[in-house]
C-alpha cells in the first residue's frame, strides 16, 4: 500500500474503551459509499486485535494501521 | 446421462440444500443474562453492543436475578402480596441499584468502581441500555421470573421490542445462534 491513503471521513475515537471504538465504526463506515475509506483514530490498545477481528467478520478491509504515540490509526475501506 | 436424469438430479439437490440451509445456525448470539451483578451485566452488555457491531444479531434472556435489573426506577405498582413486596424491596430496583459480586464492601467498593468507570470513560449500565436499545439488541425477560417475583410489567423499562418469554423461545434462538452464553 503507497503512504498516501486518503480518508474520506475521518473518526476520533482517541478516550474511548471497549467495546466503543468497534460500535462507532461498525456505524461510521455506514456513512461512506462501498469503495471509500475511513479513517478511525483510536487510543484503546485493544483495537489492535480488535479492528483486525471485526473487520474479517464484517468483510471490509483495513488498508493501513499507522502507530503515532498513543493513537493508532486504522485506514478502512468499506467493502461490505 | 440424458437430460431427464440430470434434472431430477438438479431438484434433488437444490431440495436437500435447502433442507440443509435451514439447519445453518444464524450469525447471532443469544445470552442468557441470570445475573444481578453489576460487573456481569456490564459484561454482558459489552458482549451484546459488540456482537451486533460485528454484524451479528443479539438477543438478551433476563433471568432469575437478572430481572430485577430491568425495573424501572421511575414507575411504581401497588397491589402485591407479602413475598412480591419482599422482593420488590431487597433486589435492585433498575441499573443504578446494582452492585459488584466481589469487594462491595457495603457499597464502597460499588461506588469505587463506577467513579472508576467514569474516570477510564467506560460506559455506564444505563448509558448501555441505552446504546443496545439503539443497535437493536432484543431484550427477553423470563415469565416465570417475573411471577416468581411478584413484578409486574407496568413496572418494567421502556424498551423497543421487550419480550416477555419462556424457556421455549430461549431455546429456539438458542438453537439458531452460532454463540449463545450463560451469565
Amino acid at each position: 500500500m503507497s503512504d498516501d491513503i486518503k480518508a474520506d471521513k475521518v473518526f476520533d475515537l482517541k478516550g474511548l474503551p471497549c467495546p466503543m471504538p468497534v460500535v462507532k465504526v461498525s456505524k461510521g463506515i455506514k456513512e461512506v459509499e462501498v469503495g471509500q475509506v475511513i479513517e478511525a483514530q483510536s487510543t484503546d490498545p485493544g483495537s489492535l486485535t480488535d479492528f483486525p477481528a471485526w473487520a474479517r467478520t464484517s468483510g471490509n478491509e483495513i488498508l493501513k494501521t499507522e502507530q503515532d504515540g498513543d493513537v493508532i490509526k486504522f485506514f478502512i475501506k468499506r467493502n461490505a | 446421462m440424458d437430460m431427464q436424469n440430470i434434472e431430477n438430479q438438479l431438484s434433488e439437490l437444490k431440495s436437500q440444500l435447502a433442507a440443509l440451509s435451514k439447519k445453518v445456525p444464524e450469525d447471532k448470539l443469544s445470552m442468557i443474562v441470570f445475573s444481578g451483578d453489576l460487573d456481569k451485566i456490564i459484561a454482558s452488555f459489552i458482549i451484546a453492543t459488540g456482537a451486533v457491531a460485528m454484524g451479528m444479531k443479539a438477543v438478551m434472556f433476563f433471568t432469575f436475578w437478572g430481572t430485577p435489573v430491568l425495573r424501572d426506577p421511575k414507575k411504581s405498582v401497588g397491589g402485591k402480596d407479602t413475598f412480591g413486596k419482599m422482593f420488590g424491596t431487597m433486589l435492585p430496583k433498575g441499573m443504578g441499584q446494582v452492585k459488584l459480586s466481589k469487594m462491595n464492601m457495603g457499597g464502597m467498593g460499588t461506588a469505587m468502581m463506577k467513579s472508576l468507570m467514569k474516570k477510564k470513560n467506560v460506559a455506564s449500565l444505563e448509558q448501555m441500555l441505552e446504546m443496545a436499545e439503539e443497535l437493536g439488541v432484543q431484550i427477553f425477560i423470563c415469565e416465570m421470573s417475573m411471577d416468581l417475583m411478584g413484578f409486574k410489567r407496568e413496572e418494567m423499562i421502556d424498551y423497543k421490542n421487550l419480550i416477555y418469554c419462556g424457556v421455549a423461545k430461549f431455546l429456539e434462538e438458542a438453537a439458531n445462534s452460532k454463540v449463545q452464553l450463560f451469565i
